[in-house]
């Protein structure tokens, strides 16, 4: 699945809108097609939720029917039992589904794999039973007499009347949408799907993201609701069940499930279609049956076979803009001042991680100092990158103890370290393949910004992106990828990602720097090229923890070196000392029988 | 709660625990082997006991046009895919197994169905009917998105699970039918009534249990079907091809899931769409599984079918929120049992 396009060629979207919305007043439209658009937008809402969620977060939903449902049941019964206006209901329905998102979230987003949609249906069926069970809900018949929107004392009964109100809400949540995934938080959104691993490194609290995705997810289902129980004028459970759900999710894969206008496409087809085939089709084959369940069927596994990425993904591809304007003169960002004195600024004593019965980091100690390249030497499997973990907070360590600028971190999240200013890269590249280069580098200065959820959405963020992305582009340029800034990152070569991973890096303005096997996939040039930058850092006071395999690029560059092997640290010394080491060249070439 | 109760729901609890349990075995098989979280698992119940019932009462089955219909669009598929590497055993193997089978089949029903005939034959009937409907939707959906992602999977499975409810109201229609049971006797246990016929339901699922571990651990084809759900690349690198390790798993769970509609159709009134809920009870089994453990899976089933006749008893309206809200905590237990998956 493709990713949102961020750039805007404003124009056309907004012509299409306003096209749009003029539609239903030509003259000469029945009233028919206008009832079906507004059924559109209702379903659109509900779908910019799932694309946000499925295609942005990676989070699969079957369940977002049931948010529907919670609005609507609420501004059903507070309008019908209580004669509550239905425009003071609004805030109560989406306090509601807000808070039933947020409920049913904590539990959903903790959810790994496929267990998470498998939970939505859990809770999605869970949900529509128990509106078609409460005596108080009105049961299988539900509640109807559901009053209608008024403005200034009109009705709006008619769909033309309605129309305007359900496209505006729809135009406002594509637009705060868009500029959400625009921002700070969307980057760190858009992060979650390849996996939390990286995202974490960068000091993004993927639970926290994740829930937040969750909610605005739900709240656009329970506008949707609202919306929809003074339209329809009644709620009955049948509407929000997990059909309902799944119906949601395939208008979000047939129009790209990537894509904030697909949201809209994928309704308009999807609605469409069905109501087509509800006339058509028992006509073609007599009776009533359920045959919008064969087409529909037909045509998901179709869309999944063929079109996995939804039509939009095909249009954007040819008019996407992927470039955006770097304001070279934005005003940098702030940096923690430089470490003065000589103290350590890491510190690792006795570090053990055991997998059940084998020991693969074994009592590891050693210092670095700001300023000084370590090196991490040792065969495959001799616990560099499990030492790389440890540090790092991605798994838990056994035992031992870590200090960071004589912290103590050891037990910390990885976000918590990262915030301590420590910076790494992967040995197996974690990139979002479809963000671009440029984007990808700038989730690296996420602790570096201090924009939320709202001020994204509302797009009060301006300045502070700019001063983002400019650093990315400072450290892209620094990197040598300049060139590549605005390609997706899923393109580029295995050198050139291990090098966005380092920009990625530097975007953190990190004091320790870990870069697991960063030469591998270089080439020579590029190899004396990655030197000389790490020696510059070097200069700059930064202090480096070097995994490698290239012998002659760690001889060449690190100051000292450990030697680990079985997870035990066999040597440390210079890297002459290193190599004249009868321990280290036993472990490398084997002992002399 | 008196003990006569406590006896009957444990036995309801059973019944319905069994087939739980065979569904959560052919789900934690489907997705091993193919990594498809099949939901239109429980489709094939339904497909088995109505199509089981119709044969009974003397009528043809609707679900004859698409055995009929997939056999010939997967047959024209082969015939597409494979049309430059094409041998003449090639051409009549298709045609024999996709065209021929299909149809001879179709034409048989249409000849004996209006006569009575023995029960053991019905069943093979409609299993003969049903179950070659699992490999024919493998080869038609899933083999060409064999390497999407466990979620698009799971998303194709819910369109096969639309397709086959809106062809199943077709062949069915809307109402309910309950066949006549294999053998009418009821015993006296206890204070509780019990019906031969659950007495075999519980001991099919026994005998198909056991059949399920000597496949897998005494055969060839079984080693080479875990084979591939242990790790289907190597299995592929060995000779296990993914296509017949699909066609295989889809087989054995079209055959579960019909055998499973066959024996529960004297029990309890089927309708077209009963399907879906009963699947997914095996499916929340599976699930306290982890979409492993085979024992796990049934342990699950079993204490779900428990669940549901108490709370059904207790609080009947309520049956499915209870049901379905159980399985919430299992996940989240999963969840942090399972913490990721992520490559390192």
């Amino acid at each position: 699945m493709k990713k949102i396009e961020l750039m805007n060629n404003r124009s056309i979207p907004l012509l299409i809108a306003l096209a749009a919305l003029l539609a239903p007043y030509i003259p000469g439209v029945p009233l028919f097609w206008v009832s079906l658009l507004n059924y559109i937008g209702l379903a659109a809402l509900v779908t910019l939720g799932l694309v946000v969620l499925t295609g942005v977060g990676g989070m699969t939903s079957f369940g977002q029917a049931a948010f529907v449902g919670i609005s609507a049941y609420t501004t059903a019964v507070l309008s019908v039992k209580y004669g509550i206006s239905p425009w003071l209901t609004l805030p109560v329905s989406i306090l509601l589904t807000t808070l039933s998102a947020f409920l049913i979230g904590l539990m959903t987003v903790r959810l790994s794999g496929h267990y998470l949609p498998l939970g939505t249906i859990a809770w999605g069926i869970a949900i529509s039973y128990l509106f078609g069970n409460l005596e108080y809900l009105g049961r299988y018949n539900g509640i109807s007499g559901v009053p209608p929107l008024s403005i200034g004392g009109i009705e709006l009964i008619e769909g033309r009347q309605v129309y305007p109100v359900v496209w505006l809400f729809v135009t406002v949540s594509v637009f705060m949408t868009r500029n959400l995934l625009d921002s700070r938080t969307g980057r760190a959104m858009s992060a979650l799907r390849s996996g939390k691993t990286s995202a974490e490194a960068f000091g993004v609290n993927t639970t926290r993201t994740k829930l937040i995705v969750f909610v605005y997810a739900g709240v656009l289902a329970g506008l949707a609701g609202w919306l929809f129980a003074h339209i329809q004028r009644a709620v009955t459970p049948s509407a929000f069940g997990i059909n309902a759900g799944i119906e949601y999710l395939l208008m979000a894969v047939v129009g790209g499930a990537g894509h904030v206008y697909g949201a809209i496409v994928g309704a308009a087809v999807v609605v469409l279609l069905k109501n087509q085939l509800q006339d058509i089709l028992p006509v073609i084959f007599g009776q009533g049956g359920n045959f919008e369940s064969i087409a529909f069927g037909a045509l998901l596994i179709l869309a999944l076979i063929y079109a996995r990425d939804g039509i939009w993904a095909a249009i954007d591809q040819r008019f996407s803009n992927r470039q955006r304007h770097i304001n070279r003169d934005a005003r940098p960002l702030e940096t923690a001042p430089a470490r003065q004195g000589d103290a350590a600024l890491l510190t690792v004593e006795g570090l053990t991680k055991r997998f059940g019965g084998l020991a693969a980091v074994n009592d590891v100690g050693f210092k670095l100092k700001p300023g000084e390249i370590l090196g991490l030497l040792g065969p495959n499997g001799a616990g560099k990158s499990t030492t790389f973990n440890l540090l790092t907070g991605v798994i838990p360590l056994t035992e031992g103890k870590i200090w960071i600028d004589g912290v103590r971190v050891d037990g910390m999240l990885p976000e918590e370290i990262a915030a301590r200013g420590v910076a790494r890269t992967f040995q197996h590249v974690k990139l979002a393949p479809e963000m671009t280069v440029l984007e990808n580098v700038a989730l690296g200065a996420h602790l570096r910004g201090h924009a939320g959820f709202v001020r994204g959405m509302l797009r009060l963020d301006r300045e502070e992106e700019e001063r983002i992305f400019a650093e990315a582009m400072r450290n892209l340029e620094r990197t040598g990828l300049a060139d590549d800034a605005f390609q997706l990152a899923g393109n580029l070569s295995l050198g050139a990602s291990r090098m966005a991973e380092i920009a990625r890096a530097l975007c953190l303005a990190p004091s320790l720097l870990l870069l697991d096997e960063p030469a591998a996939g270089l080439r020579r040039f590029e190899k004396e090229e990655l030197a000389k930058l790490l020696s510059s850092l070097r200069a700059d006071g930064m202090g480096i923890l070097l995994v490698e395999h290239d012998m002659e690029f760690v001889m060449g560059l690190t100051d000292r070196i450990v030697v680990l092997d079985f997870g035990t640290r066999i040597a440390e010394g210079t890297p002459t000392e290193i190599q004249r080491n009868p321990a280290v060249q036993e472990a490398y070439l084997g002992g002399l029988q | 709660m008196d003990s006569t109760i406590t006896l009957f729901l444990v036995q309801d609890g059973l019944i319905n625990g069994s087939i739980y349990a065979l569904l959560a075995v052919a789900f934690v098989l489907l997705f091993a082997v193919t990594r498809i979280i099949f939901v239109a698992q429980g489709d094939f119940v339904a497909y088995g006991g109505l199509t089981f019932a119709a044969l009974q009462q003397g009528s043809v089955p609707g679900s004859i046009w698409l055995l009929a219909g997939l056999g010939v669009i997967a047959g024209i598929l082969e015939f597409l895919r494979e049309r430059h590497t094409l041998t003449r055993p090639r051409i009549l193997g298709i045609l024999a197994g996709d065209f021929i089978a299909p149809l001879a089949l179709v034409g048989v029903v249409i000849l004996v169905a209006p006569y009575d005939m023995p029960y053991l034959f019905d069943m093979a009937l409609a299993l003969a009917l049903v179950v070659p409907m699992g490999p024919y939707i493998y080869r038609i959906c899933f083999r060409p998105m064999a390497n999407a992602s466990v979620l698009v999977l799971l998303i194709g499975s819910v369109g096969v699970h639309w397709l086959m409810i809106g062809l199943g109201l077709l062949f069915f229609g809307a109402e309910g039918y309950r066949a006549a049971p294999m053998f009418g006797a009821n015993f006296v246990v206890g204070p509780v009534l019990v019906s031969a016929q659950s007495l075999l339901v519980m001991g099919a699922t026994l005998a198909l249990l056991v059949g399920f571990y000597l496949f897998f651990g005494r055969t060839l084809a079984g080693k080479a079907l875990m084979a591939a759900a242990v790790n289907a690349r190597g299995a592929s690198l060995v000779g296990i091809s993914p296509s017949f390790s699909g066609r295989t798993a889809f087989l054995m769970a079209a055959f579960v899931g019909a055998i499973s509609g066959i024996l529960i159709s004297p029990l309890t009134t089927l309708y077209y769409d009963s399907g879906f809920l009963i699947g997914l009870k095996g499916f929340v089994a599976a699930i306290v599984a982890g979409f492993a453990s085979f024992p796990l899976a049934v342990a699950g089933a079993i204490a779900i079918g428990i669940a549901e006749a108490v709370s059904a008893f207790f609080a009947s309206a309520f049956k499915e929120v209870i049901v379905f809200s159980l399985i919430l905590p299992v996940l989240i237990w999963r969840s942090i049992r399972a913490p990721h998956h992520e490559e390192d």
